[in-house]
């Protein structure tokens, strides 16, 4: 499942998180982060949950207030990224208990500490939510600080 | 100095700015502070200060002065530190930047530290964004991770060997020795990742695909313990054991397995027994069989086993769940053309979906729904596909149109029919139409001779309605000044003739001459058209009158026009007759009306039709691949085609060439009117009348993958010409899927001596990065004497900035293709 980006992005169009997995200058994020937020938000309610832009599929579902957005090769499986991106919100709702965008904003760093323990490359390095919650605490527990 | 703000403070203090300017000035008073913070080299704070501009750079300002931080918080020996640190060089940084390179010793010393999430974040540093400098670096410490027996460290490395092979390919031979026992592992993370790890070898080298194909029966043990096996808590997804892990295995079967016999025996068990064990009910199970259809599809399955899965995706078609619905469409698309018959059992549920609100699916329903198109359903199928073209969003327009128009031609089951299918489709989508159908439409109209009375008499009623279509008013001048006789004379058979005056046929067509509505090019054509009647009709004074007024018109075309014209008046009269004449039946071979390309010396234009009409050619005959071809966006067509920017005359051609193709079953046969050079045709056009409409796969010679090296993979696809079959026309594709693009692009090929070659011109000399596109040539070998293709080919192109060349012997042609 080569993802090349996962993007969460708010009704409004604010971005909450992105995470590239391709080499692509800051111009160009920007850019693709403009196109997807429009594209998105311009679907009507009860269309199917895929896209097609340029050469790549785009899966998007929307929870809650929060867009989750990602773009895959051609030949992936967008039945499976739309199980993809469900398990993401799976991850971050067991660690924040009852998630809501709120905890996303005021807490990114450890939305991305999540996501780095879940996919890695554009691709799923664990498949146990158990064990990726246990390396998100032990990582936690091993920090000295607070920010 | 106080102590900088904390994060979440940082946060809370922006979000209660009311508008734009002040968020812009909060933000950059604390800037200000956090560069001077930097500025003190502040060990405690950086981590603080790092985050805060993170969390600014999301919002979109510019962060770029904390890439150094970034790099220093890595360093550092603190945890909180370092998971900052990667953190902002994963944001900040990417590898087009030297600070990047600058990180290597730190992840070096990271992957070997003490504490495994440590280890953790280099790898999945190295293994988001690492460069290739970095790779080739540190590939060997990746390596030695691959090989340890703590699964959390053992998976992410598999996933960062997989980064490195992408970046660079030539290091996939150190991984194979870590490979052989991956699969024997329990835990399920290392299991997927080391799936994702092989899968990604075997789709980058044949041999590592043949070498690991002995895994097959471990893959199919794997898979079915985890569908027999029961409820597993820690990997269930509604009641599916490991969905993900699922999936990965069978796509890695269905690589193994394709085109390998042995291997696709193996699994046909499996797959069946998954096809018809899960659960349909929640989407992940459909997830599932989604997969277990493409497998299906792509190996060599038993006919039954094919059949099951194009029964489940006749099942996802009538599913409530519109993601399913759009998955089996794009499915069927692709299979449409292997397995015809059987989807086309499903024919009415697609059509039905062109009915469907979703816009996704209604491209993908007017795609397969052309597809699907035959002599026996054309009439049916035509009355939907008008239907949709009536309603359907202007985007899908111009496709339908086009779709229509080729459906038309192949199997229009009478002319008249034809004829008022293409008048359906002017009136009601006549502004979408592509301007390079008007030429083909004009032929068609020319060699239904017949008809000729009853289609400008349809064309003028039309004109009277609306001359706002551009295409249509074209495509009716044209006829009116052609057949304007028939139409005064009133001798119409096919429906009630009108009565029409000669002074009511130039009122119209002087109206499009004058009107606001009509482009430059529908005046020229209106002008033509009145002068054309200057034969037919007899009021010769009006017609003068008329061409003498635009001799001094602005447009610069039309002003030669009427010039000239005025001057066969003139001086000419004596030829008038002759030069205006009826145009002939357009043979295919023929060529009327400027040749634009030079015929011989493969000038672009040229090359570029032939480019464009032999990949689709080459296909397993079916010309529902045209139409796919023809509409563009279709995942099915292995053959990339080139997106080169072409003239507007080629790109008329184009189009008519493709039409040109094809044989017809009694319609009309059409020329590519002005840009087929006159050499060519003999090899090209003729060769394929024989080619039959379906599916005969015998006859056609398989593409074959001439070169792959470097992420350049060179494919030929070739064409037998029938009248002469000692001529091999052979098109390469090029394609590129490292990350920068293959500039300067040449690619030149020997023959050994009794062979003879011609090398037309490429389709452009840049290939772009990311298999985005592909470059094309046409090369075309005679073999007077049978003897077995052998070609060496040398190729240098540049990349990222520095010149790169390779020679090769290409020696695995296809026996048919040189017998």
């Amino acid at each position: 499942m080569t993802m090349h980006f996962l993007l969460l992005f708010s009704r409004q169009g604010k971005l909450r998180l992105q995470k590239w997995f391709l080499p692509l200058p800051e111009r160009e994020r920007k850019k693709i982060v403009k196109d997807m937020t429009t594209m998105v938000l311009s679907r009507k309610p009860r269309t199917c949950n895929f896209l097609h832009w340029k050469d790549l599929k785009i899966v998007y579902k929307r929870y809650a207030s929060l867009y989750f957005c990602c773009a895959l090769e051609n030949q992936d499986n967008e039945l499976l990224a739309l199980e993809i991106l469900h398990r993401y919100v799976e991850l971050l709702d067991k660690y924040f208990g009852n998630v809501c965008e709120l905890d996303i904003i005021f807490n990114f760093e450890k939305a991305y500490f999540i996501l780095d323990e879940f996919l890695m490359g554009g691709e799923i390095q664990e498949t146990s939510k158990q064990s990726i919650a246990k390396s998100v605490e032990a990582s936690d527990m091993l920090q000295e600080v607070r920010h | 100095m106080p102590a900088p703000i904390r994060l979440r403070e940082l946060i809370r203090t922006i979000r209660t700015a009311r508008t734009q300017a002040e968020e812009r000035e909060m933000i950059q008073k604390e800037c200000a502070a956090i560069r001077s913070s930097f500025r003190e080299e502040d060990n405690t704070y950086r981590c603080r200060n790092v985050a805060k501009l993170l969390y600014m750079h999301m919002l979109g300002y510019p962060a770029h002065f904390g890439q150094l931080e970034c790099l220093k918080l890595i360093a550092s020996q603190k945890f909180t530190d370092k998971r900052i640190g990667y953190l902002g060089a994963m944001l900040l940084l990417d590898e087009r930047q030297d600070v990047h390179l600058l990180m290597t010793n730190c992840i070096k010393n990271d992957l070997n530290h003490s504490t495994q999430y440590v280890q953790g974040l280099a790898l999945c540093t190295l293994g988001c964004m690492g460069s290739s400098e970095m790779c080739r670096d540190l590939a060997g410490e990746v390596e030695k991770l691959l090989k340890t027996s703590n699964s959390y460290l053992r998976k992410k490395a598999a996933l960062c060997a997989v980064h490195v092979i992408r970046k660079v390919p030539e290091l996939m031979e150190m991984f194979l020795p870590a490979t052989k026992n991956l699969l024997s592992e329990k835990n399920h993370g290392v299991l997927h990742t080391s799936v994702v790890l092989l899968t990604e070898m075997c789709e980058r080298s044949p041999d590592m695909l043949s070498h690991f194909r002995k895994l097959v029966p471990q893959l199919v043990r794997i898979l079915k313990n985890l569908i027999m096996s029961g409820y597993s808590p820690e990997h269930d997804v509604s009641g599916i054991s490991d969905p993900f892990l699922q999936v990965r295995i069978l796509r890695l079967l269905r690589i193994l397995g394709k085109g390998d016999d042995d291997s696709s025996e193996a699994m046909n068990d499996i797959l069946a027994q998954v096809a018809t064990n899960t659960e349909t009910s929640k989407n992940v199970g459909n997830a599932i069989l989604y997969e277990t259809v493409l497998t299906i599809m792509d190996i060599k399955s038993e006919s039954g086993l094919r059949v099951l899965a194009i029964n489940i995706l006749g099942r996802f078609l009538l599913n409530n769940d519109k993601n399913i619905r759009y998955v089996a469409l794009t499915s069927l698309l692709k299979t449409v053309q292997t397995d015809h018959n059987a989807v086309q059992r499903h024919r009415s549920t697609i059509v039905d979906c062109l009915k469907d609100l979703d816009v996704s699916i209604k491209r993908r329903a007017m795609e397969l729904s052309f597809a699907l198109v035959n002599g026996n359903n054309i009439r049916g199928m035509m009355k939907e596909l008008l239907y949709f073209l009536d309603s359907c969003d202007p985007d899908f327009k111009a496709d339908c149109a086009s779709g229509i128009f080729l459906a038309a031609e192949k199997y229009a089951p009478s002319k008249r029919w034809h004829i008022d299918t293409i008048m359906r489709v002017l009136t009601t989508a006549g502004s979408y139409v592509r301007d390079d159908s008007v030429p083909n439409l004009i032929q068609l109209i020319t060699n239904s001779v017949e008809m000729h009375a009853y289609t400008v008499q349809r064309l003028y009623k039309a004109l009277l309605d609306d001359i706002s279509q551009q295409p249509l008013v074209q495509v009716a001048s044209w006829c009116i000044g052609e057949y304007g006789d028939l139409l005064v004379s009133g001798q119409c058979e096919e429906e009630e003739p009108i009565q029409v005056s000669e002074d009511e046929v130039l009122d119209v067509l002087e109206g499009l001459l004058v009107s606001n509505l009509s482009t430059p090019v529908t005046r020229g054509y209106s002008l033509t058209a009145i002068m054309k009647l200057s034969t037919r009709f007899s009021s010769l004074n009006r017609i003068k009158k008329v061409v003498s007024i635009y001799g001094s018109s602005i447009d610069v075309e039309l002003q030669q026009r009427a010039v000239e014209y005025n001057a066969l008046f003139k001086k000419y009269d004596h030829m008038r007759p002759a030069l205006l004449e009826r145009m002939p039946i357009m043979e295919k071979t023929a060529t009327n009306g400027p040749s634009e390309t030079v015929q011989t010396n493969g000038e672009t234009d040229s090359t570029i039709l032939d480019t464009k009409h032999l990949p689709s050619i080459s296909q397993p005959a079916s010309q529902a691949n045209d139409l796919l071809d023809l509409l563009g966006g279709n995942d099915v067509v292995p053959i990339i085609q080139t997106t080169v920017p072409t003239k507007p005359a080629s790109a008329g051609g184009e189009l008519l060439d493709l039409l040109g193709d094809l044989s017809l079953t009694g319609g009309p046969t059409p020329t590519p009117a002005s840009s087929v050079p006159m050499s060519q045709p003999p090899f090209l056009l003729d060769g394929l009348t024989s080619q039959p409409l379906f599916n005969d796969i015998a006859a056609v010679i398989p593409p074959m993958t001439a070169y792959n090296k470097n992420g350049l993979i060179i494919e030929f696809t070739f064409e037998r010409s029938n009248p002469n079959p000692n001529i091999a026309v052979i098109t390469i594709h090029a394609t590129n899927s490292t990350e920068a693009d293959m500039t300067e692009f040449v690619f030149q090929a020997a023959v050994p001596k009794t062979f003879q070659l011609q090398l037309l011109s490429p389709s452009s000399n840049v290939v772009p990065a990311f298999n985005q596109g592909s470059v094309t040539q046409v090369i075309r070998v005679l073999n007077p004497q049978k003897q077995q293709l052998r070609m060496r080919i040398k190729l240098t192109y540049t990349h990222k900035g520095s010149p790169v060349q390779d020679l090769a012997e290409v020696n695995n042609f296809p026996p048919q293709s040189w017998q």
